[in-house]
């Protein structure tokens, strides 16, 4: 117990360290730049001492729950033997964790907003909200695809490469063809889908994929996973742009 | 107590955020695989302390930094307005600065790129260090946003810089060191999490509504997509970068060998 509250002790130190840029560039933007004062300083410093916490319990966290949760997870998988199983998991994980995301939620909403004014679909309250929901449907289905792929790869052995290049050939050839106002919204759609807990579950799971199964190296194949998840979204919501 | 009632209110929604995930671990740990994970209490402690140091960390960046940051990004918009009525693109250089430094410095704090660094050089044995990736990454995320911003300012079109991006990062995939590519995948879509989207979104947002003739809702987006595009470059220009010094140093080696060599045989 005593040696468990030194370690949390070292990380908040650490902590220090992670976030000593942020607070720089503010002061300095604030001071230099700007030239004004700093609003109410004893919300910034009650703020600055929560988020230390709360970075080291983070870290914390990762190391005795996230991290051997995914690994866990991977070895229990690989010792049913059932490719079936881990793929529904993969799919239920990448699904699940991506329809209730709140950067997902607010991002689709202004979404809508943004297609209602490029004229795609009619500027009613009801054709927002569908639109919304439906996208956020496609994500999500496009992050659990993702998953099984990037799963399916690692068990399989193939190079990740070439997956990528041909995502991203695609991605090219439907922005060509999607109209423009779907366009800036995929593409960020691919970086709101992997969330703080998601992460590390999902990069512990490939890497313990990777250590379980023979032949494959914990480094070239068990990282990828989440390059599948921000990358097949964006080709999901451009064709469903072209859908709509 | 105004903190205590945004803590509870934090560590609720993230709950219910983390909810599906719960539900689907015990869902196929019950159906699936019905055998028990080893040290289950040990994980369940450690979850609960993810969840709560997350619910943490957002109240916070709530109550200090982000709406600081955010009427900054307004601010500087404005400064250029200041100078003159109808800036060019030179004038926002605060602009693509704030950019930068606030794109690198909300990176460095990013925990789900905490998370994929530890795992990495926990992986490779020590051979990626953890500090010099992230640094990688936020050098990308840095680069990005900026020159997002610069786009956004002179308002071209956007899938012209992305898939200039994506060509660039198909070369690189070809002549990277094989070993870093997904890792270098994998980072461009962790950098964008809790700490850099709603900074760098305001960021966006603010600057397309400023300046006239850009609409916060189409220009406004896209930012996202440099701040995960350019870590891949950065992040496997690092690792060619150290392949190349490596081999500069093998080859300085190998002359150093030759010379005392010849020397050798010389004095015989």
């Amino acid at each position: 117990m005593h040696q468990h509250f030194a370690g949390l002790a070292r990380l908040l130190l650490g902590t220090l360290r992670d976030l000593a840029p942020i607070v720089i560039v503010i002061a300095v933007f604030q001071l230099g730049v700007l030239r004004q004062p700093f609003p109410d300083l004893g919300d910034i410093i009650v703020g600055a001492i929560l988020v230390m916490i709360g970075l080291a319990l983070f870290i914390q966290g990762l190391e005795m729950g996230l991290f051997p949760l995914g690994e866990a997870m991977a070895g229990a998988f690989a010792a049913k033997g059932s490719l079936a199983w881990l793929l529904a998991f993969a799919f239920a994980l990448g699904f699940g964790t991506t329809v209730a995301e709140p950067a997902l939620i607010a991002i689709a909403a202004e979404a809508a907003e943004a297609a209602a004014q490029a004229g795609m679909i009619a500027d009613r309250a009801a054709a927002r909200t569908g639109f919304a929901d439906d996208l956020r449907l496609v994500v999500a289905t496009a992050v659990g695809l993702a998953l099984v792929l990037g799963a399916l790869r690692i068990v399989k052995g193939w190079p990740i490469h070439y997956f990528i290049i041909a995502g991203y050939l695609l991605v090219v050839l439907l922005t060509m063809a999607a109209p423009a106002g779907i366009v800036g919204i995929a593409y960020d759609s691919g970086g709101v889908t992997t969330s703080t807990v998601t992460v590390p579950l999902v990069a512990a799971l490939g890497v313990g994929l990777a250590r379980v199964i023979k032949g494959r190296n914990a480094l070239t194949d068990g990282f990828g996973l989440i390059a599948f998840a921000s990358l097949l979204p964006i080709v999901f919501v451009l064709a469903f742009g072209m859908v709509v | 107590m105004e903190v205590i009632d945004r803590i509870a209110t934090a560590l609720s929604t993230t709950l219910l955020d983390v909810l599906p995930i719960v539900v689907v671990l015990i869902g196929f740990q019950l159906v699936a695989l019905r055998r028990r994970p080893p040290n289950p209490r040990r994980m369940a402690i450690g979850f609960a302390y993810a969840v709560v140091g997350l619910a943490l960390f957002l109240v916070g960046l709530e109550e200090a930094l982000f709406p600081l940051g955010r009427a900054m990004a307004g601010q500087l918009s404005a400064l250029a307005f200041a100078v003159q009525a109808s800036p060019g693109w030179r004038d926002f250089a605060w602009i693509y600065l704030f950019a930068a430094a606030i794109g690198f410095a909300t990176t460095i704090a990013e925990p789900s790129l905490i998370a994929v660094s530890l795992k990495a050089g926990e992986v490779s044995g020590g051979a990626i260090d953890p500090w010099g990736l992230r640094i990688a990454v936020a050098v990308g995320v840095a680069s990005g946003v900026a020159l997002g911003c610069f786009r956004i300012v002179t308002g071209t079109p956007l899938p012209f810089y992305i898939i200039a991006g994506y060509a660039v990062v198909i070369v690189q995939t070809m002549v990277a060191p094989r070993a870093i590519v997904p890792l270098a995948y994998d980072t461009g879509g962790v950098t964008t999490s809790t700490v850099t989207v709603p900074l760098v979104t305001a960021l966006g947002l603010g600057l397309a509504a400023s300046i006239p003739g850009r609409s916060p809702l189409i220009d406004g987006f896209g930012l996202i997509a440099f701040a995960s595009l350019f870590p891949m470059i950065t992040v496997m220009g690092y690792a060619q970068w150290s392949a190349w010094r490596a081999r500069v140093a093998a080859r300085k080696r190998k002359e150093m060998a030759r010379k005392e060599m010849t020397l050798k045989e010389d004095r015989q």
